[in-house]
C-alpha cells in the first residue's frame, strides 16, 4: 500500500492531467465528457483514500518540492486535520463527479465542455492542495487557483449579465478575503524570529513566539480572510448571487466543500499555529457563528429562488459550524481538553456533514432545474409525480438539513448542542449569559430551518404544478444524476446511523489540535450508543432509531395496505368552490408571511398590493397584483456605502486629470522643488 | 594653461550658458529659440572640452565633439526643417508673461545656489561652482516647458533641461562613463525623431501646435 501523500499527490496530478488533456478530445464530445468525469471521480476517490488512512491512523507525512521560485520550494504535509478535509473534498468530489456525466450533457451542443472541465478539474486540484499546503506561498497559490477557477466556473454562462456581476462579486470579496490572509501570513512570518525567507513555512508558524497583541493581529486577520470565503454574515453577499447563477454541479462543490477550506484554514490558524489564545476569540468566533446561523435561515425562509435559498442555507450553516469551533476555542482556552475535542468533533461532523447533504440538495435543485428550466419555486410542484426519484433523494437532504433523525444533520446538530450544555463549567459570567442565549439561537435555528425545508419540499414536490410550460413534458433525470444523487443519500444516512463509528476515526484530530480524546467515553457502549462525554448525561442510538422509524413506517403502510378497501381515491373536497385550480395552493411566500410580518424589522421588505378594476365595471376588482421584494439588509448598510466613498474618492482625484500638458508638467515641477526643498 | 584660468574660462562659460538659459526664456520667435539652443550647446561643448583638457580626462573631448555634433548641428538642424516644413514661423504665446517667467528663473536660480551651497564646501573639484548653474539650467528648462504653450517649445524646454543634466555631469564628477553618455546621445536622437513625428500628428489632428487643444482629448462626464 503506497503512503498516503503519495496516493494524495497522485490524485491532485491526475486532476492536473486532466485539465490539460481535456481539449485534446474535444472533437469526440461524450467520450470527452465521460471519461473527463470518471477519472475525476477517481481521482477524487483517491484523495479520500489518503485522507481516510491518516485520520485513521493519526500519521503526519511531509515533502518538500523544488518547483516554483528558486530557493522556496514547495511543502506538502498531510496530518489528520487535512486528511479529513481531504475527506469532504474527495467524497463530494467523487459524487458530484458522477453526477456531472449527466448534468452537462444538458447543455446540449450549445457551450464548450473543455472550458468547464478544465476549471472543474483544476477547482479540485486547487482545494485539495489548500488543504495539502505546508507553507504560506504554496498556500496562496493553491488559494487563488481555487478561487480563479471557480470564477471561472460561476461565469460559465458568462452571457447573462446577472451572472458576470456575480462573479465579479465572488471575485471581488475572495481577493479582499486572501489580501487577509496574506497579511495573517505575513504577520506570522515576521514574528517567527527566522531569517525574512524562512518563516514562510508553517513549520516556522507552529513554533512562532508571538506576543498577545500580534497573535491576536494574525487570527483575526486570517479570520476575516476565512470569513470571506466562508460567506459568515456581513460578508455573505456573495454566496445567494454566485451560487445560483453557477452551473448546479458547481454550485454543489461551492458551497458543500469550497466553504469548508475557511474553516480548514480557521483551525489550521487556531489550533495549529497559535494553540494559546484568550478564550474571548472564541467567543467572537461563536457570536459571528451565531448571528451567521439565525440570519442564515431567516433570509433563506423569504426565497422563492431554489438556489439562493439553498445559498442562504449554507450561511446558516457554515455558522453552526462556527458555533462549534467558538465553543471548542473557549473551552481550549479554559483547558478543559475533553469538552474542546467534543465540540471540535460537533463542528468537523457538521463540516461534513454539510458537505454531504448541502451537495446532495445543490444537485436535487440541479436535478429540478434540468428538469424544468426554471429557478422560480412558485413555478413549480407536484414534481413528485414526474421525478420519482429526485423528490425521495431531495427530502433526504432536506430531513438531514433541518437536523431530524435518523439522518447525519441531526448527529452534528446535536453533538453541538451537548457542548453547549456542557458549559456551565466554564468560569466566566459574560460566558454563563451567552452560552444559554446561543443554545437558544441555535434551536431557533434548527427549527426554523425544517420550516423553511417543508416550503421547499411542499411547494416544489408537492402539490399541483404552478408553472407556464405543460408538466407532461418534464422527465426523470438520467442515471448517472440519479446515481449521484444516490450516493449522497446513503452517505446521509450511514453517517446519521453510525456516528460512534465516525467519531472513533475522527478521535486523531482533537487530540493532535487539542490534546483531548473522545473515542473513548463517546463509545463506551459500542457501535450502538453515542455517549459524548458520560452514559448518565446524554445518549443517542443511531441505529435504534432507525430501526424504530423503519418500523412506523412499515406498521403505517401494512395498517394501510391491509385491506384493498382501506385507501380509495377520490376527488379532492373543493370546499365547495366549483372548481380548482393550482394557483389556488398555498405558495412559497404565503407559507413563510408569518414569519416575515413578525421578523420582517430584519429585512428590507418592499410589498405592493395593487387592484386592477374589472373591465366592466370601475368598481368590481378585476384582479389583483401582488408584488414583493425581500432584500438583504447589509447590502444597503455596509456595501452601498462603501461603493459610493470609492466612487467620490475616485471622483476628487480624478480633478487631479486637467487634461492640459503643463498642469501634469507642473506637478512634476513642483514635486521635484518641493523633495529638493526637504531632502536637499 | 593653469588650472585657474581653466577654471576662469568655465566660470565664464557656465555664466554665458545661464544667460542662453534665460535667453530661451524671453525668445518669443521659434526660429530665434531654435538658433540660441544651438548656442547654448556650443557653449556646453566647449565647457566640456576646456573641463578635459585641465582635468586630464581625455574622454570628455568624444563628449564635448558629440555635443557638438548632436546639439549644435543635428538637433538644430531637424528642428529647423520641421519649423519650415510646418510652417510655424509665428510668435509663440505664453501662459505666463516673459517678465514674471524671468522673475520666476531668477528665484529658482537664488534657490540652486542655495542647494548646492552645501555641495561647493565638500567638493574639491575645479567645476564645483559650476554646479549651481548646471541646476538652475534644468530648472529654467523645466519652468519654459511650464509657461509656454507652444509644442516646439516644449521640446526645446526639454532639451535644454537635457543640456543642464550634462552640465551637471560635467560639473559635478567631470562627465558620465562614456558608455552612458553614447546612450543618452542614442536617446537623445530618437526622441528627437519620435517628436518630429507626433508634431506632424499633431499638427494634422488639431492643426495647430499649441498644446492648449489636447484638453479636448480629456474624458468629460
Amino acid at each position: 500500500m503506497p503512503a498516503p501523500l503519495d496516493i494524495a499527490g497522485f490524485s491532485v496530478l491526475l486532476l492536473l492531467v486532466l485539465a490539460v488533456a481535456a481539449p485534446l478530445l474535444r472533437s469526440v464530445r461524450t467520450l470527452q465528457i465521460t471519461l473527463a468525469f470518471s477519472l475525476a471521480a477517481v481521482a477524487s476517490m483517491a484523495a479520500v483514500v489518503a485522507g481516510g488512512m491518516t485520520v485513521a491512523d493519526g500519521s503526519v507525512a511531509s515533502a518538500a518540492m523544488t518547483l516554483g521560485i528558486p530557493g522556496l520550494p514547495f511543502h506538502l504535509r498531510l496530518d489528520p486535520l487535512a486528511g479529513f478535509f481531504l475527506v469532504v473534498i474527495g467524497l463530494m468530489g467523487f459524487f458530484v463527479s458522477i453526477y456531472s456525466i449527466g448534468y452537462v450533457k444538458g447543455y446540449g451542443g450549445q457551450r464548450s465542455m473543455t472550458q468547464m472541465i478544465c476549471f472543474y478539474t483544476l477547482f479540485l486540484a486547487g482545494m485539495l492542495l489548500v488543504v495539502l499546503a505546508d507553507d504560506a506561498y504554496f498556500f496562496l497559490v493553491a488559494w487563488e487557483l481555487m478561487a480563479a477557477a471557480s470564477y471561472f466556473l460561476v461565469m460559465y454562462e458568462d452571457e447573462k449579465g446577472e451572472n458576470r456581476r456575480a462573479a465579479f462579486l465572488y471575485l471581488l470579496i475572495a481577493h479582499v478575503g486572501a489580501l487577509a490572509i496574506l497579511l495573517a501570513f505575513g504577520v506570522m512570518a515576521g514574528q517567527s524570529g527566522r531569517p525574512v525567507f524562512d518563516g514562510y513555512t508553517f513549520d516556522a508558524m507552529r513554533t512562532a513566539q508571538l506576543t498577545p497583541g500580534w497573535a491576536a493581529a494574525a487570527f483575526f486577520l486570517a479570520f476575516f480572510g476565512f470569513a470571506a470565503k466562508a460567506g459568515v454574515i456581513p460578508l455573505h453577499v456573495w454566496l445567494p448571487e454566485a451560487h445560483p447563477v453557477a452551473p448546479s454541479n458547481i454550485s454543489a462543490l461551492m458551497s458543500g466543500v469550497m466553504l469548508k477550506t475557511s474553516i480548514y484554514g480557521i483551525c489550521r490558524f487556531a489550533f495549529d499555529f497559535i494553540k494559546i489564545f484568550p478564550w474571548w476569540w472564541g467567543g467572537i468566533v461563536l457570536v459571528l457563528g451565531l448571528i451567521s446561523a439565525v440570519m442564515g435561515v431567516l433570509y433563506a425562509l423569504m426565497q422563492h429562488d431554489l438556489k439562493r435559498l439553498l445559498a442562504y442555507h449554507s450561511v446558516e450553516n457554515i455558522g453552526i459550524i462556527l458555533i462549534g469551533l467558538g465553543l471548542s476555542m473557549i473551552f481550549a482556552a479554559f483547558h478543559l481538553p475533553t469538552l474542546a475535542a467534543l465540540a471540535l468533533v460537533a463542528a468537523l461532523y457538521h463540516t461534513l456533514n454539510h458537505a454531504v447533504f448541502k451537495g446532495l440538495l445543490f444537485m436535487g435543485a440541479g436535478a429540478v432545474l434540468h428538469a424544468t428550466h426554471e429557478r422560480n419555486m412558485e413555478e413549480m410542484g407536484g414534481l413528485i409525480h414526474r421525478m420519482p426519484w429526485t423528490a425521495p433523494l431531495f427530502l433526504v437532504g432536506c430531513v438531514s438539513i433541518s437536523a431530524l433523525p435518523p439522518f447525519n444533520g441531526f448527529v452534528s446538530e446535536w453533538l453541538t448542542f451537548q457542548a453547549f450544555l456542557l458549559s456551565p463549567s466554564l468560569p466566566h459570567p459574560l460566558l454563563k449569559l451567552l452560552i444559554p442565549l446561543g443554545a437558544a439561537m441555535l434551536a431557533l435555528t434548527g427549527a426554523l430551518a425544517a420550516a423553511c425545508f417543508v416550503k421547499v419540499f411542499g411547494v416544489v414536490f408537492l402539490g399541483q404544478w404552478r408553472g407556464h410550460q405543460k408538466p407532461e413534458r418534464i422527465h426523470e433525470v438520467g442515471p448517472s444524476m440519479r446515481a449521484g444523487m444516490l450516493l449522497a443519500s446513503i452517505s446521509c444516512l450511514l453517517l446519521g446511523i453510525f456516528p460512534t463509528w465516525v467519531i472513533g476515526w475522527l478521535d486523531t484530530i482533537p487530540e493532535q489540535l487539542c490534546g483531548g480524546r473522545l473515542a473513548e467515553s463517546a463509545g463506551k457502549f459500542g457501535w450502538m450508543w453515542l455517549t459524548p462525554i458520560a452514559h448518565g448525561r446524554a445518549s443517542y442510538s443511531g441505529p435504534m432509531v432507525f430501526i424504530g422509524i423503519l418500523a412506523v413506517v412499515a406498521v403505517t403502510w401494512l395498517l394501510l395496505h391491509a385491506h384493498a378497501t382501506s385507501s380509495r381515491r377520490v376527488p379532492v373536497w373543493d370546499c365547495g368552490f366549483a372548481r380548482l385550480t393550482p394557483r389556488m395552493q398555498y405558495t412559497a411566500s404565503a407559507f413563510s408571511m408569518p414569519i416575515r410580518r413578525v421578523l420582517g424589522f430584519l429585512f428590507a421588505v418592499r410589498e405592493q398590493v395593487e387592484v386592477v378594476p374589472h373591465t366592466n365595471h370601475p368598481s368590481l376588482p378585476g384582479s389583483l397584483q401582488y408584488r414583493l421584494r425581500i432584500r438583504d439588509r447589509f447590502w444597503n448598510w455596509l456595501y452601498v456605502p462603501q461603493g459610493d466613498a470609492a466612487y467620490w474618492i475616485a471622483r476628487q482625484v480624478g480633478r487631479l486629470q486637467q487634461g492640459r500638458i503643463q498642469i501634469y508638467l507642473l506637478y512634476s515641477f513642483v514635486t521635484l522643488i518641493v523633495l529638493l526643498v526637504f531632502l536637499g | 594653461m593653469t588650472h585657474t584660468i581653466a577654471t576662469q574660462i568655465n566660470s565664464l562659460l557656465a555664466a554665458l550658458i545661464l544667460l542662453s538659459a534665460f535667453a530661451l526664456l524671453a525668445q518669443r520667435k521659434i526660429m530665434g529659440l531654435v538658433h540660441i539652443f544651438a548656442w547654448q550647446g556650443l557653449l556646453l561643448a566647449l565647457s566640456t572640452a576646456v573641463i578635459g583638457y585641465a582635468s586630464g580626462e581625455h574622454h570628455l573631448y568624444i563628449s564635448s565633439l558629440l555635443t557638438l555634433g548632436m546639439k549644435v548641428i543635428l538637433l538644430p538642424y531637424i528642428l529647423y526643417k520641421l519649423v519650415h516644413k510646418l510652417k510655424i514661423h509665428r510668435d509663440i504665446e505664453a501662459v505666463v508673461n516673459v517678465p514674471t517667467t524671468m522673475l520666476l528663473g531668477i528665484i529658482l536660480v537664488v534657490f540652486s545656489y542655495h542647494l548646492t551651497a552645501p555641495i561647493r564646501e565638500l567638493s574639491n573639484l575645479m567645476t564645483r561652482s559650476t554646479l549651481a548653474v548646471a541646476l538652475a539650467t534644468i530648472m529654467l528648462g523645466m519652468l519654459m516647458m511650464v509657461t509656454r504653450r507652444h509644442a516646439v517649445t516644449q521640446i526645446l524646454g526639454f532639451l535644454a533641461m537635457e543640456n543642464g543634466l550634462f552640465f551637471a555631469a560635467t560639473s559635478a564628477t567631470y562627465g558620465m562613463p562614456m558608455v552612458v553618455e553614447l546612450g543618452v546621445a542614442l536617446d537623445l536622437l530618437i526622441a528627437a525623431f519620435i517628436f518630429g513625428i507626433f508634431f506632424f500628428h499633431i499638427n494634422t489632428t488639431f492643426e495647430s501646435l499649441d498644446v492648449e487643444q489636447m484638453a479636448k482629448l480629456k474624458e468629460t462626464d
